[in-house]
């Protein structure tokens, strides 16, 4: 029971005395939004250079950062795979880049437990920018400095998406908790 | 907000162990990670079946989507062509008028080439596209240039056949699924073409530069009789592409050659053509190790071409009637 939201607990029992969260969407709801925002930026447009950020990284920095501990630490493996198959880059790219992000976090966290909004967004700046800077230099192209340009909206789109992105993540974590299995 | 307090292990030798253990797990999962990128840097067909295998399953969604794409885009230009009906219904009639007049002298121009083709005994027929498909998304995250299309082995797709749109060349299959392939893009900085200028034989080499140009090369330095607004054509030569088919307009010129802008933007393609390699046997013989295995960079050597592999002549005998 302590992972569930102390809102949630607190809320009104008049009209679903009877209900409890869903197990099944309190797992995977984390998970299935991650993937999905791997997917994302495969389906948007088909153009001839890097515009969208990678919607699967953040998406993993927002979960990690709204609502520390619920994924455990070695989860960057298996997702990043997943994100390696469909994103275009060299496969272990991202395995290694989000295992190396959620350690980055953790230590991080153990050094400042308080944590506040600006705290995070700055934290997901620098890790952003980073995995954007990282990603470019083992995608396996040869490098020009052309292609640093064009890329550079990208590494700033993925800092000011931040916000927006830890909203959907909040939203996504009330609908992982919200009481929709009838008990009894 | 605060980690939750299963994070502190305390005196708990349980919960240090499972700490230490998730820390363990992270970090194997990060070494794994590099050995990984090291392995598909150093053998890039390496993860092609797994890549296959993910390009299959996301294919489905991929066509829903690119269809919803181009509908919309279908919307936007009903309203503002609504807008505009009256001044270009005019414009319309006058443009077609004339276009009566330029199919009636393509028309002869079409027959006289027939004419003298025939007296060359030259026969070049009809390409029959090995699988016509959707587009259905790109590696937009990614510095790398590769798009998605919806067909794969099942329908005749393999490595290396030139893919094609009604406008001009897109790029070329780099790996396949079963029924999916992904297309390295002319964009893509791997990514050589050999071209020429479509009104003579200036040849060059149009490279990737990562940013949505290219970056023509020239193969005989000296005087660049480079032009802007000049059409670059594939010239055929190492066998993957049929010659004379669109590729690039300059529209900067160099030093040592020109910045080309594609004529065939894939983000303004709907359905792209696979095309049989041209002179497959050519190719085979030259690849060695076969074209399944295809090298990243893939211009035939010539001397100013430093990082191509793989030795192919600079032209295929195929197109040698048609150059000179």
């Amino acid at each position: 029971m302590e992972r569930l939201d102390r809102r949630v607990r607190s809320a009104s029992y008049r009209s679903h005395i009877n209900l409890a969260p869903s197990p099944w969407r309190t797992r995977f709801v984390p998970y299935a939004s991650i993937l999905l925002a791997s997917l994302i930026p495969g389906l948007v447009i088909a153009d001839v250079m890097p515009l969208v950020p990678p919607l699967g990284y953040l998406v993993l920095l927002g979960w990690r950062l709204v609502r520390p501990g619920l994924l455990p630490l070695w989860v960057g493996a298996p997702l990043g795979a997943f994100d390696d198959l469909v994103s275009g880059q060299p496969f272990g790219s991202a395995i290694m880049l989000w295992s190396l992000t959620l350690i980055a976090i953790e230590l991080i966290e153990a050094r400042f437990p308080w944590r506040g909004f600006w705290h995070d967004w700055f934290t997901a700046s620098l890790m952003a920018g980073a995995y954007w800077l990282l990603s470019v230099l083992v995608a396996g192209a040869s490098l020009t400095p052309q292609m640093l340009m064009v890329a550079l909206p990208q590494a700033l789109l993925s800092i000011m998406l931040y916000p927006i992105l830890a909203r959907m993540v909040a939203r996504l974590d009330r609908f992982r908790l919200a009481r929709s299995r009838r008990i009894g | 907000m605060a980690p939750p307090s299963s994070r502190r292990s305390g005196f708990s030798k349980k919960a240090q162990y499972s700490l230490f253990t998730s820390y363990l797990l992270a970090g194997l999962g990060a070494l794994l990670g590099f050995a990984l990128l090291i392995l598909s840097l150093w053998q890039p067909a390496a993860f092609a079946p797994l890549r296959g295998v993910a390009g299959d399953a996301g294919v489905p969604v991929g066509e829903a989507a690119a269809i919803t794409r181009t509908g919309s885009q279908g919307l936007f230009s009903g309203i503002t062509g609504y807008i505009r009906a009256g001044s270009q219904n005019a414009a319309l009639r006058e443009e077609i008028s004339h276009a009566r007049i330029k199919v009636a002298e393509a028309d002869a121009v079409l027959a006289e080439n027939r004419r003298l083709k025939a007296l060359l005994d030259l026969r070049d027929g009809p390409v029959k596209p090995v699988a016509i498909a959707r587009i259905v998304g790109s590696s937009a995250a990614s510095v790398r240039r590769i798009a998605f299309i919806g067909v794969g082995t099942r329908n005749g797709v393999r490595p290396g056949m030139p893919v094609v749109s009604d406008q001009g060349v897109l790029g070329r299959v780099l790996e396949t699924g079963m029924f999916s392939a992904r297309v390295l893009l002319l964009t893509d900085s791997e990514s050589v073409l050999p071209v020429r200028r479509a009104k003579d034989d200036v040849v060059a080499f149009a490279e990737g530069r990562g940013d949505g140009l290219l970056r023509i090369r020239l193969v005989n330095l000296g005087i660049n009789p480079l032009e802007l607004g000049d059409v670059l054509v594939t010239s055929g030569a190492g066998g993957y592409y049929r010659p004379g088919v669109a590729v690039a307009i300059i529209t900067k010129l160099t030093p040592d050659g020109a910045i080309g802008r594609l004529v065939a933007e894939p983000s303004a393609t709907n359905f792209v053509m696979v095309e049989p390699i041209h002179q497959a046997a050519a190719v085979e013989a030259l690849a060695g190790d076969g074209i399944a295995t295809l090298p990243a960079r893939s211009a035939p050597a010539q001397p100013p071409e430093p990082r191509a592999t793989g030795a192919t002549p600079p032209a295929s005998p195929a197109n040698g009637g048609l150059q000179r």
